[in-house]
């Protein structure tokens, strides 16, 4: 669970950008616009990004630039996103991702489409 | 398809040093990098960097970043960010892909500089969140300024391993172990030291047996190799952590080579599948170079000379520049990247175990194995004196071509000689003035000033510190072996602090006298109670 440095020896006091509120499964949080959507995530205290597809496992940020895709998201509706290399704009919104949705895996299925379209699909 | 004389892949320091070496030739260059901000992993370097003058030693590597990107900012190099290079093709065509689309390009000659990627481990767990790699916990700490956890257990004990532990505490969390498969510590003793004197413990012959947790990471267990790297029964250890941070090498992402058909070898000392380059930094392909990591993990200090030469070569290759004028400007660098290849790290000696420095001395063997130099070892070493008045106890053990300690000293007092690898000595009739600039540009942090004779019966010991909050005049504490355990009560005397000593301060602490070569390290009473209280676990 990772909380933010209000003062570092080396680097002194971070410079962020704006505050900006985004929204990660419904939930309000805040970050610094600019900042990686993940560092955000971390910051705030949330930890799991996504189950994976077949044994639906937990991952989360692991290598953080880009390479591993471990950290992938639905943002704005789009799965499979980098988080740790997309920056953090205002009113975005996060979704964990179930394998490729953002609907849990319970409740895959049932209405084959049709809630992956109302919940994620919006634009 | 647009054309370039040059394009380079990757705009960290060998790729900047390269389009800059090239731009200031006449080159028409563009770099292209994946990442929203130039500099690679420079920027998350936040230690001061090993080498001489040329090397930009003792200058933390966001600073050396930063001046790179300047330079290519006066020369008008173009640096395209967010733009990833997917692929390398016959004829030097580049494909990028840009803001979802795909872009040709044409290079007249490339130079590849896309660095490395982290190897990783697999353990019980390995795949929850809140096991990140080392490169990781750089970034979310030293770039956007959030601690990737409180709690922390390090697994590998190379240069990426020391320097992000103690990172890492830096940027305040809780480091409570580092553990190695390896019977030894694998990177510099000097990084080793000051992580293992703030009270750190180090697992030599001990890696991860499992990551506990549901949905993140609560806990982890290591325990004890055998010779064949079985786990003893019995030797387990549990932490409680929140995260665990794998450093556990790098391999060079070396890919594109292969896309073109540059002839690419397995190389184990140069940890993995390299492109097979001469002196320019020039592949099979003519035309086409390798700098950096990507053609050998090394240091950040190397990528960038081995930049300015595959530039210069580029240069060369396209007709910008003559035979003489490329000699010459190749053979500078060459032999600053020869400088940075001696000593007992040097790549030629990766894997071997080395028992004597150059000087004939026996290493400290509990450098290696426990990441200290022990008590009974440290007065074997040139740099270790007694002396009347205040004097530099020059704790560097080992040989690592290094030397700012010999240039700081305004009263030169300290000497490496020609021989950069070479163990620093204290010049015989030297007449220290306790000013502390080595105790702070020591990149290795292994120089301390001690004063003996200043008040009866207490010595004064000053170190370098790099931590919040910085201690105070007057405060109480105990001092720290160089193993991290108390040794005695400690008063700090003075904190300096200086534009010179570029944000590491040096504390003086009094101690008992007979403590003077024991005690280096200084921990505030309240932080040493605390952590006493619940009873150490098993």
């Amino acid at each position: 669970m990772g909380t933010r440095i209000s003062e570092h020896p080396i680097l002194g006091v971070p410079q962020k950008g704006k505050l900006v509120s985004f929204s990660c499964d419904g939930q309000t949080l805040q970050g610094y616009e600019g900042e990686p959507v993940a560092v955000a995530l971390r910051a705030a205290g949330v930890m799991v990004h996504r189950y994976t597809a077949k044994r639906h496992t937990p991952r989360g940020i692991f290598c953080a630039i880009g390479r591993c895709t471990d950290c992938v998201m639905v943002v704005d509706g789009v799965p499979n996103v980098r988080t740790c290399m997309t920056p953090l704009r205002e009113g975005m919104k996060v979704q964990t991702q179930y394998g490729v949705s953002p609907v849990p895996f319970d409740q895959q299925g049932a209405r084959p489409g049709s809630k992956t379209a109302s919940e994620g699909g919006a634009r | 398809m647009k054309r370039y004389d040059l394009i380079v892949v990757g705009a960290g320091p060998a790729g900047m040093s390269a389009a800059i070496e090239a731009a200031k030739h006449g080159v028409h260059v563009v770099v292209f990098d994946e990442n929203a901000r130039p500099g690679g992993q420079l920027f998350k370097q936040i230690h001061k960097f090993f080498g001489s003058k040329e090397h930009r030693a003792k200058i933390r590597g966001f600073v050396i970043g930063q001046e790179l990107l300047d330079e290519a900012d006066k020369l008008g190099v173009d640096v395209r960010l967010n733009s990833t290079v997917i692929g390398l093709y016959q004829d030097k065509e580049v494909v990028v892909q840009r803001n979802g689309e795909v872009e040709h390009y044409k290079g007249d000659s490339i130079v590849v500089a896309t660095g490395a990627a982290e190897n990783m481990v697999t353990f019980e767990g390995w795949t929850l969140p809140g096991v990140i790699g080392a490169g990781a916990a750089q970034t979310m700490m030293n770039l956007h300024g959030v601690r990737p956890g409180e709690r922390v257990l390090m697994l590998g004990t190379g240069n990426v391993g020391l320097v992000v532990s103690y990172q890492l505490k830096q940027a305040g969390c809780d480091v409570v172990a580092l553990g190695d498969a390896a019977p030894r510590v694998g990177g510099y003793g000097v990084h080793a030291a000051k992580v293992a004197r703030t009270g750190v413990p180090f697992y030599l012959g001990h890696t991860i047996k499992r990551a506990e947790g549901t949905d993140h990471v609560t806990g982890a267990v290591i325990a004890q190799l055998d010779e064949h790297f079985q786990f003893i029964p019995g030797t387990e250890k549990h932490f409680d952590v929140d995260t665990i941070c794998v450093a556990v090498g790098l391999s060079p992402m070396s890919q594109l080579f292969k896309m073109d058909g540059c002839k690419v070898v397995d190389d184990r000392k140069k940890g993995g599948q390299v492109p097979v380059v001469d002196d320019l930094g020039q592949t099979s392909i003519p035309g086409i170079f390798a700098a950096g990591d990507v053609s050998g993990i090394e240091e950040a200090s190397s990528a960038m000379i081995e930049g300015r030469i595959a530039g210069l070569s580029a240069a060369s290759f396209l007709g910008y520049i003559d035979k003489p004028e490329l000699d010459e400007g190749v053979g500078s660098n060459e032999a600053a990247l020869d400088g940075l290849r001696q000593g007992m790290f040097a790549p030629k000696n990766r894997g071997k175990k080395i028992e004597n420095t150059e000087e004939g001395i026996p290493v400290s063997t509990s450098l290696l194995e426990h990441g200290f130099v022990a008590d009974d070892e440290i007065e074997r070493f040139p740099g270790v004196t007694h002396r009347q008045g205040i004097h530099p106890v020059i704790e560097c053990t080992q040989n690592i071509p290094c030397n700012p300690c010999q240039d700081v000293c305004p009263k030169h007092c300290i000497k490496v000689g020609d021989h950069i690898t070479a163990l620093p000595q204290l010049e015989p009739d030297a007449q220290c003035i306790g000013c502390g600039l080595c105790v702070a540009s020591c990149p290795g942090q292994a120089i301390f000033l001690l004063d003996e004779t200043d008040v009866p019966g207490y010595a004064d010991v000053s170190l370098p510190y790099e931590f919040l909050p910085l201690p105070t005049k007057g405060q109480r504490g105990v001092a720290l072996g160089r193993d991290g355990k108390p040794v005695c009560e400690a008063e700090v005397v003075s904190v300096k602090r200086t534009k010179a000593f570029d944000h590491t301060a040096v504390v003086t602490m009094r101690v008992p006298a007979d403590m003077a070569m024991r005690a280096r390290f200084f921990k505030a009473t309240d932080d040493v109670q605390a952590p006493a209280a619940p009873a150490a676990k098993a």
